[in-house]
């Protein structure tokens, strides 16, 4: 029986690690994650957990004990957000590289500069081909169960890839709403025990993990990361059924919402997922026939998932939470326009770079992009797909 | 553990390149290239034994019985030099490689 609560976004994630509890967890705060090893540093004094935190100097140091942790065969996690990531950004490469399916939630925040502290994707598209499963969260109900489902996924003998749970800093990560948690012994049941194969406190078996790996190797071993990463789409979809069997909260790839029969339709991650419903359904009162599909799973990217559920729109709007200031847009809209070219699907489409460093994004700002779609669909024309939302510009 | 090489296909390779034993140094060839290397001078030599303990790698091999060492194993040198400067008769003198 699931147990009504009303927490905030770090909160549920501090109780889905305590209800995990984990061998070992290492972490150094940083805004807007902080509240995360706060709560539970809180639990490991009160004896709730038996884990061994450790107040690491930096974030560098963070996950590299987690690496030597996960591979000395516990089960480790962390959390961070920007900067903090960005410092990570070394061991982050070595985690996946060795397959040691650490956890880390991150809380996501504009990397820096100049000097932001507040919600966007930056960070999380800066390690987005990094080798890390990626999940996306739109509130804490979604950032509570993605953290549940994770070491099920991460640990699976075919997939063996650390794995990052990212929610919207602040908007989702302090913001308290209604939850759904789950019982601890539910909990430990579900997500099990951690048992590798090979470990380096194996006395049985003396080890060497991260030798030296020359022109001859290393092409093979990304290939392998590359071949376990597509493996994880469909452990990602067993686990999550699993998980529905349990909860009755049932997780997809992504969420089609109101896709089945709209003709324009907008793709975006996390929070703003939240917002976009709420216009779709007004859309929808005034006979707009408005859609959104919202991306949980961002790293195995589900290309021909995605493809699929797109194919019937008449016109599409990707919205990135992160400007790849390459010239020719967003992480995600790029994505999504090549899962759809090479799955031969021909729908007129255009990006919105949105919300950078916390810009706040309305209800009214969404349905202007979807008063955009309505035009792209009646024309099938976009002259210009790499656009700005709530930009403040010169009049021309 | 099977035997691993350069022609091993990716799906017979052990993840993340890990070695499931342990003793294997041996099978990695440090010594392929150097530009310096020493040159052991057997007459000078008293078998003291200062010099193989400080060899980072296995270039200066010692015999069971009479624990004497032998002649480099320049599989296993990279020419760093120590040994040379601990030997106290000059019995191991470095040169350039190249150099007769």
């Amino acid at each position: 029986m699931s147990i009504r609560e009303r927490l905030s976004g770090n909160e549920a994630v501090a109780t889905a690690m305590k209800q995990i509890n984990p061998d070992v967890v290492a972490a150094f705060p940083i805004t807007p994650s902080t509240e995360i090893p706060q709560y539970f540093s809180t639990f490991v004094a009160n004896g709730s957990v038996d884990t061994e935190f450790v107040a690491v100097e930096s974030e560098h140091s963070a996950m590299s004990a987690c690496i030597g942790a996960q591979a000395a065969g516990a089960r480790a996690m962390t959390a961070t957000s920007a900067n903090g990531l960005s410092l990570m950004w070394e061991m982050i490469y070595i985690a996946s590289s060795l397959r040691l399916p650490i956890v880390l939630n991150l809380v996501n925040r504009a990397v820096s500069g100049p000097l932001n502290i507040h919600n966007d994707h930056s960070d999380a598209m800066g390690v987005r081909d990094s080798g890390w499963i990626m999940l996306f969260s739109e509130n804490n109900q979604e950032a509570y169960d993605n953290t549940l489902m994770a070491h099920r996924i991460a640990e699976n003998k075919d997939v063996q890839l650390p794995l990052m749970v990212c929610q919207d800093g602040f908007i989702t990560s302090h913001a308290i709403e209604n939850i759904e948690l789950e019982e601890d012994s539910e909990v430990k049941n579900f997500v099990g025990e951690y048992k590798p194969e090979h470990y380096l406190l194996n006395r049985k078996e003396p080890i060497a993990v991260g030798p030296l790996d020359l022109q001859g190797y290393l092409f093979e071993h990304k290939a392998q990361q590359a071949e376990a990463m597509k493996k994880a789409k469909q452990v990602i979809l067993d686990v999550a059924k699993d998980f529905e069997k349990w909860t009755g909260r049932h997780y997809g790839l992504f969420e089609e919402y109101k896709l089945d029969d709209s003709e324009i339709a907008i793709v975006c991650m996390n929070s703003t997922a939240g917002t976009a419903k709420f216009v779709v359904d007004k859309l929808r009162e005034k006979g707009v026939k408005a859609g959104l599909l919202k991306i949980r799973v961002y790293r195995p990217f589900p290309g021909e998932e995605v493809a699929e559920a797109l194919k019937n729109q008449k016109a599409i709007a990707v919205l990135d939470k992160s400007d790849s200031l390459n010239a020719i847009g967003g992480a995600l809209f790029e994505d999504v326009v090549s899962s759809m070219y090479v799955n031969e699907e021909n729908v007129p489409m255009c990006n919105y770079i949105y919300g950078i460093g916390g810009r706040d994004t309305t209800a009214e700002d969404i349905e202007s992009v979807y008063e955009d779609l309505q035009k792209i669909a009646k024309t099938g024309k976009v002259e210009d797909p790499y656009r700005y939302l709530g930009l403040r510009r010169e009049a021309k | 553990m099977t035997e691993i090489n350069s022609k091993t296909p990716m799906e017979k390779l052990t993840i993340g390149g890990n070695i499931y034993e342990a003793g294997n140094a041996k099978e990695f060839k440090t010594g392929d290239w150097r530009s310096a290397r020493p040159v052991f001078i057997e007459e000078k030599c008293k078998q003291c034994g200062l010099c193989y303990p400080v060899c980072p790698d296995n270039a200066i091999p010692v015999e069971k019985e009479t624990l004497k060492r032998k002649d480099f194993n320049f599989d296993y040198c990279k020419g760093c030099g120590v040994c040379s400067k601990v030997c106290p008769f000059g019995a191991i003198v470095m040169k350039e490689e190249g150099e007769e």
